[in-house]
């Protein structure tokens, strides 16, 4: 058994391992080893609180014995995912945080000795509240991260589901959280306890389901950080310096992520998070239905255009994704390059269903990361570029976030591709896309849209420049 | 008067909001997915609290409510713990420079 001063200490280091971990994310080169001081981190706070109990009985053996399912389990998922389905892990290991704070909470309400604070009905007045807060946030990140999941899996329409008196109705509920956090904590009440705890539960699924698909970059975020605050709320309860570090880093994290995301999006927090968008707008796109001309092509007029460019900058977006096209579309880009055709990629922040998916897809399909740009980086070069190669992605191409006011996408960043000589379009249809608005670039006269499937027609045109 | 303790970890937990504010906004955008993935990982260091809440039964019963529950959360803190720093680890692998000799 070690002293509580000298396990603190360790409990400090383990915190400074996890900011130099997040801090080795700065660039490719160092993220490797950044994510090595974070196992280091793990594996010293752990150790450390075997050492600090001092129990090594059959209880210990149990300890390890879940570890080793757990960490069997995660390590089985880890290896098998696919890179596509990202987003969903990302918000299934959310909702695992959230109920392992659940329980820890519920655990150190019904023998708060063990965590030295206290006996049972009369457990001390801060830990208490803290302990509360931390389950709350816990039970709210662990439904909401669920029902995220559910919705990027597919499992559940990805269309916001709203209902009259929603918001008011939410209100209420998060101000029953308040007021039932200081009755429990005036009382002690264990059936406040657990009402608490349903009562989050509740309000975590209500909160998610308004949103929409394409708003999951924010939502996903926004539950990074909720992950983040209900570990600091258990490590305040715990008096643990690790926990309380590491839930501020996470809960920080996440909230710039969605930050990042929402003005990717130029939207308000709240405007994403009372949700409902996409919804409302579908009526006014059909208002509009007339007949546009369009010019369609096939693989073999992409090809000579392309063939015919010095430079070519591809858009992948969330199509990309569903379509599992970025090896194909790495191939493709392999043989441009041999043509010495120059070729980069054009990422926007809010493409695909979480923040860097698109990057994490084609560094997966050997992309260099070099290669690829972020938005700022890039938008000025579409004017010197021949042709755009726009996969998967619409809204965020829509220079109607420029010119028209009234657009739900108004202000939006968007990248330049109408800029460029010419812009070739792969989608399955013309149907507008998440906003539910027409792409005007879809009429223009130097646009040819290659109706099929983002990775067969990737394949075709393959074919046609050999 | 002493000061509480409570202001002490307080005062951690403020100044670590403000680390990770300035060592996130350096994160590059490109390693966003990673990111998450890892913080994943670390706030999964809840599973300390697990652990104590696993063993906080005596030697002649190791499961009562209370440990059991925390015996479920050191299973499910070991999936993401596992989970998060591999799934990040195989990411970052992809991450390549482009070749200089092709």
């Amino acid at each position: 058994m070690i002293s509580a001063n000298l396990s603190a200490i360790f409990y400090l280091v383990s915190g400074v391992l996890f900011i130099l971990a997040l801090r080795g994310l700065s660039s490719p080169e160092t993220s490797r080893q950044g994510n090595l001081f974070g196992i280091l981190g793990m594996i010293i706070a752990v150790t450390v609180t075997f050492f600090s109990i001092g129990n090594f009985s059959s209880g210990f053996i149990y300890v390890l014995l879940f570890i080793l399912i757990g960490g069997s389990i995660g390590a089985f998922i880890a290896y098998r995912i696919p890179m596509t389905a990202m987003p969903e892990l990302v918000a299934g290991f959310h909702s695992l945080v959230g109920l392992a704070a659940v329980f820890v909470a519920i655990s150190a309400f019904l023998n708060p000795a063990a965590f030295n604070l206290g006996t049972p009905g009369n457990i001390k007045l801060g830990s208490l509240i803290e302990m509360s807060i931390g389950a709350a946030i816990g039970a709210i990140t662990f439904s909401g991260s669920v029902i995220a999941f559910l919705k990027l899996q597919g499992i559940m329409s990805g269309s916001p589901i709203t209902f009259k008196g929603q918001h008011p109705l939410n209100a209420l509920i998060l101000i029953s959280i308040v007021i039932i956090i200081y009755l429990l904590c005036s009382t002690q009440s264990s059936n406040l306890f657990w009402i608490l705890l349903a009562v989050s539960f509740l309000i975590g699924f209500l909160l998610i389901i308004p949103i929409g698909g394409a708003d999951m970059p924010v939502v996903i975020s926004m539950l990074n950080s909720y992950s983040g605050w209900a570990a600091a709320g258990i490590g305040f309860t715990l008096e643990n310096t690790a926990l309380i570090i590491t839930g501020a880093l996470v809960g920080s994290s996440g909230a710039i992520l969605s930050y990042i995301m929402c003005k990717g999006m130029n939207r308000s927090f709240f405007n994403v998070i009372l949700g409902g968008f996409g919804a409302t707008e579908q009526s006014a796109s059909s208002q509009n239905k007339e007949q546009k001309p369009v010019k369609s092509g096939n693989a073999d007029d992409a090809a000579f255009l392309m063939k015919n460019a010095s430079s070519v900058i591809i858009v992948p977006g969330y199509g990309m994704a569903v379509a599992q096209a970025q090896h194909a579309l790495r191939e493709m880009v392999d043989t441009l390059k041999k043509n010495d055709i120059k070729v980069s990629y054009a990422i926007h922040p809010v493409a695909g269903r979480m923040p860097g998916h698109m990057n994490v897809l084609l560094a997966e399909a050997n992309v260099p990361y070099d290669e690829v740009f972020e938005l700022e980086e890039i938008n000025n070069d579409f004017s010197n570029a021949d042709v755009a190669f726009v996969i998967g992605a619409n809204d965020v191409t829509n220079p109607v976030a420029k010119t028209d006011p009234q657009s739900p996408i108004f202000g939006m960043p968007i990248l330049d591709v109408e800029k460029c000589k010419s812009v070739l379009f792969v989608k399955r249809s013309l149907s507008p896309g998440y906003a539910g608005i027409d792409n005007d670039l879809f009429y223009k006269e130097n646009t040819l849209m290659l109706f099929a499937d983002a990775k067969k027609m990737t394949e075709d045109i393959t074919k046609a420049l050999d | 008067m002493e000061i509480d303790p409570l202001i002490f970890r307080l005062s951690i937990f403020v100044l670590s909001i403000f680390i990770g504010y300035y060592v996130v906004w350096s994160v590059t955008p490109s390693l966003h997915t990673p990111l998450m993935s890892v913080t994943n990982a670390i706030s999964s260091v809840i599973i300390v609290g697990a652990i104590i809440a696993g063993l906080s039964g005596d030697s002649e019963t190791v499961f009562n409510t209370s440990s059991i529950f925390g015996f479920l959360a050191i299973a499910l803190a070991a999936i993401n713990i596992f989970g998060g720093f591999l799934v990040t680890q195989r990411m970052l692998a992809m991450y390549k420079k482009k070749k200089k000799d092709k």
